[in-house]
């Protein structure tokens, strides 16, 4: 019987990779069911759908890079980005979305700079804006919440339309989304900006059906369901306050001054902070420790000017919601920020 | 100033960042009294265990030796000498594995213990005050007392401080999981450890000394405040429990809120840090006499029958550790010599305790999992968050990878304590204390290559500037002889070395050689080639590095500790390669010359050499007659002298008639 | 007109610039050629002559005036990648076939077998061999470059090239490199 030599520490957290994969996956949880019940069985499909693709595209590239299969996909990183792209996109796209989302995220953003760990930027939100900018009508082709639509549908006509652009019945996509007074609906964020565009103020916009009580019908659900596993994460340690803090308080901060100067076309803080991407941004994807700064400091500075980003463009920019965009350009950034926000060592400089 | 010792009074510390909180593991060893192990058959003393050069060796082979008797005396450079942990005979003085990560040998004195551990003489000392200052250092110094929580500095350099102390730190914070050494120490025996605080109060005149204990040794704490209740200037302070409170720097930072600045000392800044260990064993040189020769140690695991704390004499091997307090291994066993964060795995049982050696920790698989697959760092950094130095390691360890050693010393790499909380907490169970290690032992290599490199460049030029006075001095020397014409001398030199040539061919590859500088330098004056040929050169060094490699690889499947063989084969290896160099140039040569007959050429340079062996035969001959006649007094080195030219000449022969039988005929 | 405003435009920025440039190559001329001395300093300085040349000084003039950088087998790949990197040329493998990284020598004179010929002290390049004629000669260890040029005029063949004994300190933390042993 011999000795065995190790270097030390010879103790481990038992902290993995996997486990703080899956752990983000299942705080995911409340967010999708959320959307599950307001938007339709059309997210099950795309989540499915998502998880097949990116496992078979981790897969072969692993096979060319000879690798091992079953390491790469049991670290779980690519069933998260499958997870978070299936939940960005209209759970009614059709089925080539998701598929050509998926080939962009896993291929090209993440295995070509080199596989998990080298990406510089979020696989799920590069993919997300190649889609968004390629094909702009199925990616903004969100239904309105199921209580709206002038007929339901059934799981059988969703996986029709995804993957035959009509119901049995014959309905388009178009169609489905008209509601019951006959008008095609948008999302909350996209509605507000075409009628501050066509000159209605905020409250006039808001009289509309797919508006609530503080933003738009459901979308407070969602949002909701995503803060509360935001606060799973933040609570078993598996991301840092300082990112989602950070990026929520400068958002916050920004609608707060935006609707003091103006608050005939400002919806508001609970708005901005209940609408669109902003709670999964902030806890799930901004904080992606891959592309994120690696300081705290840096990291205060990456979350705020996402923040920033998102308000600016949703309220002055060409799109309804802006957390892919802003993700990706502080993602540039961050080398810059990590060069100049490195702590203080122990013994270096001013001590106090 | 006051404000701050008002506030250290109060209670106050200063938490230091990151830190890590690992499972305690004490409980399993600190319920028993310390127990005191049977003697040992054989006792292995390191003539080093502190930083800083070991002392010259006093004793020898065979002699009977008394316990305590020193076995080394201090010389320059920090030497702290050893002594015999028991009385008997010194059976062997050899190089055995030391205690150290690398378990490379190390000079040590195997002691055979007589069984009857008879004392040698001791001065005690009743009352410190009546010592003065250097008899107190001196008595620490002949104690061999070096600082017994890791590092091993001499204590009486620290105790000897030039600079004004502030801040006599006593660590006694022991954060590593599983050791108990300290704390039981100090439950047992708090007054001694009070007795040495005050032997270095009196050496150092502190304004405050800071006793820090982590509030999970409540018993400790409270034999501690029990024992210094009397001396108002001595402080218990409870830290909290967090991983690497008991680090030096951390334990600064933690009690006086200073940091020490990088590169420096704690001196610098006015505090000392001394270990409990180290103060017990203070107390023992002072009051009793005794020269550091046991220490406490904690052995425990999962897989020893009976954890606790032992007083071990330095030199007891582990084995003999292990066997007292029952052993049973499991497969892959890791035996650590510390503790689980900071201590290093022993590739052998067969090493003796130092005087650093705190715990020898014997895990089973459960409760220390083996190191995982290396996965790929996802920058969560984690580590970062864990580290108590304030460093970003995941940005260390790419540059770690990648070799960029200057973007790793901006980033601080020498800050690193190596306290092992990043790899403990990473999830993707990178080894990044190892990385780290390598690249400061290859940074710390290449300043000094630097450093050689650049005397190596000096010498080159000092003795190129003396080549070339000298040979500025021969021609002004032919100057001044203005009847030779300087076309005759050429003519001259030339012709002599056309006749010295033959002579030194010993064999035909020389003349090969010559021939072929000849053709290069002929080339070269035609222009046409303007790089030197050396690919002849490249071929052979080739020859000889593939050599080299086996020669390392040789060495490195063989046994550590069969030095001898080691240094024979080394030298039967070297002839050999030597030897293969030759036989491989005559081959070459040997080709060259193909197209030519060839067998005119061998019976030529056999000839040759046959004349040359007995032209050395006589030239030696000759030097020997003119030597003995010059030594007639002193024969025997002479003697020497001939047989060591004989056996050049028939090694010189034997080589000639190798090179022949490997010749086709 | 705006033909002419262009010309006149484009002309006294060329002017200017033209000025600047001018100005700039005076003063900040730099004396001698410090790229050999840059390149001198990367060189491993055993003055081995194995790259062809009597020396690591003239090697440094030669990369300064265009030989490849991959001729130094003492320095290397760590020298290569350096070269290249000041250089700017892309790094090749060592020529020769050599191994990335040398192993270090020093010269060991067996000294019982040393007849005193003093031809290893005229080959050594940096003096780092003692000893007189017909006296045993010795290499002091901390000088020797492990050039290998000793070995070679040694007429009884009695030194070796040894490669240096690790010690403590220069051990790089090869753990699965220690013999480990049996517990009995």
């Amino acid at each position: 019987m011999k000795l065995t030599m190790a270097s030390s520490p010879h103790n481990h957290s038992q902290k993995s990779l996997s486990k703080m994969m899956l752990s983000v996956i299942a705080a995911c949880i409340p967010g999708f069911i959320a959307q599950v019940i307001f938007f339709g069985t059309g997210v099950i499909i795309q989540l499915v759908l998502a998880l097949i693709c990116v496992s078979v595209f981790e897969a072969i590239i692993m096979v060319l890079r000879k690798r091992s299969i079953f390491a790469a996909l049991s670290d779980g990183s690519a069933w998260l980005t499958g997870v978070l792209l299936a939940l960005s996109i209209p759970p009614l796209a059709p089925w080539w979305v998701i598929v050509i989302g998926s080939f962009f995220a896993i291929v090209m953003v993440k295995q070509l700079y080199g596989g998990l760990g080298f990406n510089l930027f979020n696989p799920a939100m590069a993919a997300y804006v190649l889609l968004l900018v390629s094909f702009p009508v199925q990616m903004t082709a969100w239904m309105p919440v199921t209580e709206l639509l002038s007929q339901p549908t059934t799981l059988a006509q969703q996986l029709s339309i995804i993957f035959h652009n009509f119901t049995s019945t014959g309905f388009s996509l178009e169609q489905m989304r008209t509601t019951v007074d006959g008008m095609t609906m948008a999302t909350p964020l996209d509605t507000i900006k075409t009628d501050i565009a066509h000159g209605l103020t905020v409250t006039e916009s808001m009289q509309k059906p797919i508006f609530g009580e503080w933003a738009g019908l459901g979308w407070v659900w969602v949002n909701l369901g995503f803060l509360l596993g935001g606060v799973y994460l933040l609570k078993s340690k598996i991301i840092n306050w300082h990112i989602p803090i950070s990026m929520l308080v400068s958002l916050a901060l920004c609608s707060a001054i935006g609707y003091v100067a103006n608050p005939g076309t400002e919806p508001g803080i609970i708005f901005h902070l209940f609408s669109g991407a902003t709670m999964l941004g902030a806890f799930f994807i901004a904080t992606d420790p891959v592309s994120a700064s690696t300081t705290n400091k840096g990291r205060l500075i990456y979350g705020a000017i996402i923040g920033l980003l998102i308000y600016l463009i949703r309220t002055f920019g060409g799109y309804p919601d802006a957390l892919a965009f802003s993700v990706l350009l502080l993602n540039m950034a961050v080398p810059l920020i990590d060069y100049y926000t490195q702590p203080r060592t122990y013994g270096h400089g001013e001590v106090k | 100033m006051e404000k701050l010792l008002e506030q250290i009074k109060h209670g106050t510390v200063w938490p230091f960042p990151g830190g890590v909180h690992p499972p305690q593991q004490k409980s399993q060893s600190n319920s028993e009294k310390i127990t005191r192990l049977p003697l040992p058959d054989k006792l292995v003393v390191p003539l080093k265990q502190h930083i800083g050069a070991h002392g010259k060796l006093i004793v020898d082979k065979g002699d009977y030796v008394q316990k305590g008797q020193a076995l080394t005396s201090p010389t320059a450079n920090w030497s702290v000498p050893v002594h015999a942990p028991t009385s008997g005979t010194i059976l062997e003085i050899a190089p055995s594995p030391s205690a150290h990560p690398s378990a490379l040998p190390e000079l040590s004195v195997i002691i055979k213990p007589d069984g009857k551990d008879t004392w040698c003489q001791r001065q005690q000392v009743s009352n410190i005050k009546t010592i003065d200052h250097d008899e107190l250092i001196n008595i620490i110094h002949q104690a061999g007392i070096s600082g017994m929580g890791g590092a091993g500095f001499p204590t009486y350099v620290k105790a000897n401080t030039d600079k004004k102390i502030d801040f006599f730190i006593v660590n006694a914070v022991e954060c590593e999981p599983y050791i108990t050494a300290d704390d039981v120490l100090m439950r047992e025996h708090a007054v001694e450890v009070v007795q040495g605080i005050e032997i270095m109060q009196q050496l150092l005149q502190p304004t405050l000394c800071i006793v820090g204990i982590e509030d999970n040794k409540p018993q400790a704490i409270s034999a501690m405040q029990k024992a210094a209740e009397h001396n108002e200037h001595i402080i218990i302070q409870s830290v909290p429990t967090v991983y690497p409170s008991g680090g030096e720097k951390q334990l600064i930072k933690l009690l006086t809120n200073q940091e020490v600045p990088s590169g420096g000392i704690p001196a610098d800044i006015g505090v000392l840090v001394h270990n409990t260990g180290t103060l017990f064993a203070i107390q023992q040189a002072v009051y009793e006499g005794k020269p550091l020769i046991e220490r406490v140690v904690t052995v425990t695991g999962n897989t020893i029958h009976k954890p606790g704390n032992v007083w071990a004499l330095l030199g007891t091997e582990i084995k003999h550790l292990l066997d007292c307090q029952g052993f049973s291994p499991v497969p892959q066993q890791r035996v650590v010599m510390g503790g689980p964060m900071m201590g290093f795995t022993l590739p052998t049982v067969r090493i003796g305790v130092v005087k650093t050696t705190n715990c020898i920790l014997a895990p089973d698989h459960n409760e220390l999992a083996e190191p995982g697959d290396e996965k790929a760092c996802i920058r969560c950094s984690a580590c970062a968050d864990a580290c108590p130095v304030s460093l970003l390691p995941q940005q260390m360890q790419w540059f770690a990878k990648s070799k960029e050693y200057e973007k790793l010393q901006e980033h601080n790499l020498f800050d690193c304590i190596e306290c092992g909380a990043c790899s403990y907490v990473c999830p993707s169970e990178i080894p990044l204390v190892q990385y780290y290690r390598v690249a400061k032992v290859e940074i710390k290599e290449q300043q000094a290559d630097k450093i050689k490199a650049d005397r190596a460049k000096e010498r080159f030029d000092a003795r190129k500037e003396r080549l070339e006075r000298e040979q500025a001095e021969r021609q002004n020397r032919h100057k001044r002889k203005p009847t030779t014409k300087s076309a005759d001398e050429k003519q001259k030199v030339a012709d002599a070395l056309a006749r010295v040539k033959p002579k030194s061919d010993k064999d035909g590859e020389k003349s090969a050689v010559a021939a072929a500088i000849a053709r290069a330098k002929a080339k070269k004056q035609q222009g046409e080639q303007l790089e030197p040929d050396n690919s002849d050169v490249a071929k052979e060094r080739a020859i000889r590095k593939q050599q080299a490699r086996q020669y390392k690889e040789e060495k490195e499947s063989q046994g550590s500790s069969e030095s001898t063989d080691d240094k024979k084969s080394a030298v039967a290896a070297a002839i050999a390669r030597a030897k293969a160099k030759k036989a491989a140039q005559q081959n070459s040569a040997e080709s060259q010359d193909e197209n030519t007959d060839s067998a005119p050429v061998d019976d030529k340079k056999a000839a040759v050499a046959a004349a040359i062996a007995r032209a050395k035969a006589k030239k030696a001959a000759q030097q020997n007659s003119t030597e003995s006649q010059d030594e007639n007094t002193d024969s025997s080195p002479a003697d020497d002298k001939k047989a060591a030219v004989a056996a050049a000449i028939a090694r010189a022969k034997e080589k000639k008639r190798q090179k022949e039988g490997n010749n086709p005929s | 007109m705006t033909l002419l405003y262009a010309l006149i435009a484009l002309g006294s920025l060329a002017l200017i610039f033209g000025v600047i440039l001018g100005y700039a190559a005076v003063k900040f001329r730099v004396k001698g050629n410090p790229i050999v001395e840059q390149i001198d300093t990367i060189l491993p300085q055993t003055q081995c002559g194995q790259c062809g040349y009597p020396g690591c000084r003239p090697y440094a003039e030669a990369i300064a005036n265009g030989d490849e950088i991959n001729k130094c087998p003492p320095g290397g790949e760590s020298t290569v990648k350096k070269l290249s990197e000041l250089m700017g040329v892309e790094a090749k493998p060592l020529a020769g076939g050599e191994q990335a990284e040398p192993i270090k020598t020093v010269a060991y004179i067996r000294e019982d077998e040393c007849i005193g010929c003093t031809k290893c002290i005229q080959a050594c390049p940096v003096d780092a061999i003692v000893g007189a004629t017909r006296q045993m000669h010795t290499v002091l260890i901390d000088e020797c470059t492990g050039c290998d040029l000793c070995v070679e005029p040694c007429p009884v063949d009695c030194i070796d090239m040894l490669p240096l004994a690790p010690t403590k300190q220069s051990w790089k933390w090869q753990l699965d490199a220690i013999p480990v042993t049996q517990i009995d």
